[in-house]
């Protein structure tokens, strides 16, 4: 994460200004406003139905936002069509031109511009080359295995050096190993070129693994974006907090604060966390990653939470134990092989180091949306 | 036990096997009986000798396919194909913009295709005496005309190849939309999206993506035009009133008024072989004929 850093100009090459999309009576995209920096791999991250896809389809300009404005290195290009755009998209299902060749296909937005034959001819080469795709030019599309496909749709959108590249889900067809390669494959391409991508998922590993910063959006507006440490570390919404990987959320308030610590009250018991970014009287969430939460035998000063254990789950490499507590909200925890582990029926004490306990505050945008929507609905 | 499962479900299959022979029968019948049988005696037939009177005499004879030869039966042959290729340009140059219209507004789409297939359900005899109305000389639009004072005397319009290639692409304006609507309505969007997101315009889009990936509409709809253009004598009959002479006209002049049938058959038959031949191109060069049933 460190050398990401000095690598990025901080140069702003798409921004998005107070972007709105209604379909009819449906806000897809909600007020939304972005940097997107030069050289930087960004991800959008978010369940289906999040406006990400949309999003990424006004930049390149297949939608038109209803309001708002688009600026794509200090242009507003809201009313551009895509072909006048500098960005280049890889589709979903590659959209790969089936009556031409995997040469043809690359070459096509250059035969569009009408750049010289020996010079399209090199630049497709070389394309063939970065995408280790050499050899396949006379192939037809449907020769092709879907990890090949990939390759030529990436390289059918770099040749065109972009200023921006819209991906699309674009590893979504694949099995999963070949994914985990392209992945690698992807970012490897993007550190190469020094090209800003921009990449919608919804699947969070990925993001996680690829992006040097995420947005993550739901119900139309980005909830938090960061980078993934932080995203995956200080999620700064309840949704950002379950939907990146898993975590339990407890509902507390803040009973009091010193130099230390900030005692929490909650309904089955109580508990501490960091007294920074919490003030006596709030109401917030608290979040607690399954691999951070504690237990033992013995009551832990700072808390008092009991859970009884109820089941524990194997999967390979840990441990998941699942407890009860005494409203019946679960617990989870991920434990490694190594350590003693209950038994199912025993009563244990829940604890986390203060610095796991990260709060959240309960009124986010997010939650006052949704809370809008229902009360519409 | 395990024998007996194995008995059983031969007898199933089996059964299965009859069941699905029996089920082909009444296709098979009526192929054999009311296709295959009737070509057959055709092939036979052409190569008969013509007796009195319009009988047949069974003698074999490859006069009729000799006769074919003649410099007058040739004419008829190259204004067919004249007539039918005309027809058939002008149809796809019409219809490729209509089907691609009718693809386009999903919403309507069902309206449009009925408001296209309602003068083909209209009796034909009905739609193409209405053009006789419309193009004669005290006819609508020559009236029309000479009311603006835009002419003085009446323009020909009937009864030559142009009123005959009108009637024809009136009548078979459907065959052609039909499957030029149905590739368009196939394509997949994205190609579209993904030419125009690498540099080329609406144009060429077009030229490159569209029109390439819907060819195999385009030839379904030139099979379906031109093959019943060269036998459609119903519209010549009408259109053309008796100076325009097309293959269809002669085949049925032949069954009818000259009772010549071993040269009728004949004719058929070098006229199935060219359709045939066209099929088969038609397959070669990729298309399928399952959408020339749409």
């Amino acid at each position: 994460m460190g050398d990401f850093k000095e690598k990025t100009k901080d140069e702003v090459i798409v921004s998005l200004l107070n972007v709105e999309k209604w379909y009819g009576n449906n806000n897809v995209v909600k007020n939304m406003s972005m940097k997107i920096k030069s050289g930087e791999f960004l991800t959008l991250l978010g369940p289906s139905g999040c406006g990400k896809t949309t999003t990424l389809r006004m930049i390149s300009g297949f939608e038109e936002p209803s309001s708002g404005v688009i600026k794509i290195e200090n242009e507003s290009v809201e009313l551009k069509e895509p072909y006048e755009r500098d960005v280049n998209t890889v589709f979903q299902n590659y959209a790969l031109f089936p009556n031409m060749t995997v040469y043809d296909n690359i070459a096509y937005g250059l035969k569009i511009k009408k750049v010289p034959k020996a010079e399209i001819h090199e630049r497709v080469e070389e394309m063939l080359d970065l995408v280790q795709l050499k050899g396949f030019e006379k192939r037809r599309i449907d020769q092709m295995s879907g990890g090949q496909k990939q390759r030529v749709a990436i390289a059918r959108a770099l040749i065109n050096q972009p200023k921006v590249l819209l991906l699309d889900e674009p590893l979504g067809a694949l099995d999963l190993k070949l994914r985990k390669q392209m992945q690698l494959e992807l970012k490897r391409l993007q550190k190469a070129l020094n090209i800003t991508f921009v990449y919608v998922t919804h699947d969070q590993e990925e993001a996680l693994t690829m992006s040097d910063r995420i947005a993550v959006m739901n119900g139309g507006i980005i909830e938090q974006l960061d980078t993934p440490k932080n995203i995956y570390e200080k999620p700064s919404t309840k949704f950002v907090a379950t939907f990146i990987g898993e975590s339990n959320i407890f509902e507390a308030s803040v009973i009091s604060v010193d130099s230390e610590k900030a005692s929490l009250g909650m309904e089955c018991g109580s508990a501490s966390i960091l007294p920074e970014e919490v003030a006596f009287g709030d109401h917030i969430y608290v979040s607690v990653r399954p691999e951070d939460m504690r237990f033992d035998k013995e009551p832990v000063e700072g808390f008092n939470i009991k859970a009884k254990v109820k089941e524990f789950i194997y999967i390979g490499n840990i441990t998941k134990m699942i407890a009860t507590m005494s409203n019946g909200d679960e617990i989870k925890f991920t434990r490694l092989h190594t350590g003693k582990l209950p038994q199912v029926g025993d009563v244990i004490n829940v604890y986390w180091s203060l610095k796991d306990g990260i709060p959240i505050p309960m009124e986010t945008n997010a939650e006052f949306e949704k809370l809008k929507e229902l009360s519409i609905s | 036990m395990k024998i007996i499962a194995n008995k059983e479900y031969l007898k199933i299959k089996r059964r299965s096997k009859l069941s699905e022979i029996f089920m082909c029968m009444p296709l098979s019948v009526w192929v054999v009986c009311l296709i295959l049988l009737p070509l057959c005696y055709l092939l036979f037939m052409s190569f008969m000798t013509k007796g009195p009177m319009g009988t047949i005499k069974y003698v074999f004879s490859v006069d009729s396919y000799v006769r074919m030869l003649e410099p007058e039966y040739f004419s008829v042959f190259k204004k067919s194909l004249y007539i039918a290729f005309i027809s058939t340009v002008v149809n796809i140059v019409l219809g490729y913009p209509m089907a691609y219209f009718i693809a386009s507004k999903v919403k309507m789409s069902s309206t449009l295709m009925l408001m296209l297939m309602l003068p083909f359900w209209t009796c034909a005899l009905v739609t193409i005496y209405s053009f006789v109305i419309m193009f004669s000389n005290a006819g609508l639009i020559n009236n029309f005309l000479m009311a603006l004072g835009i002419i003085d005397k009446p323009i020909d319009m009937l009864y030559n190849n142009f009123s005959v290639s009108v009637g024809m692409v009136y009548e078979l304006l459907p065959f052609a939309v039909m499957p030029m609507y149905s590739s368009i309505e196939k394509m997949d969007k994205n190609f579209i999206e993904a030419s125009k997101d690498l540099g080329a315009g609406p144009i060429k889009t077009f030229f490159k993506i569209t029109l390439p990936l819907t060819k195999p509409g385009i030839y379904a709809a030139i099979i379906l035009t031109f093959i019943p253009c060269i036998g459609y004598y119903m519209i010549t009959d009408m259109l053309g009133g008796g100076t325009t002479l097309l293959i269809g006209n002669v085949i049925y002049n032949q069954f009818t008024a000259a009772r010549d049938w071993p040269f009728g058959a004949a004719l058929s038959c070098i006229l199935s072989a060219a359709i045939i031949l066209m099929m088969f191109i038609y397959t070669k060069l990729g298309g399928d004929l399952d959408n020339l049933g749409a």
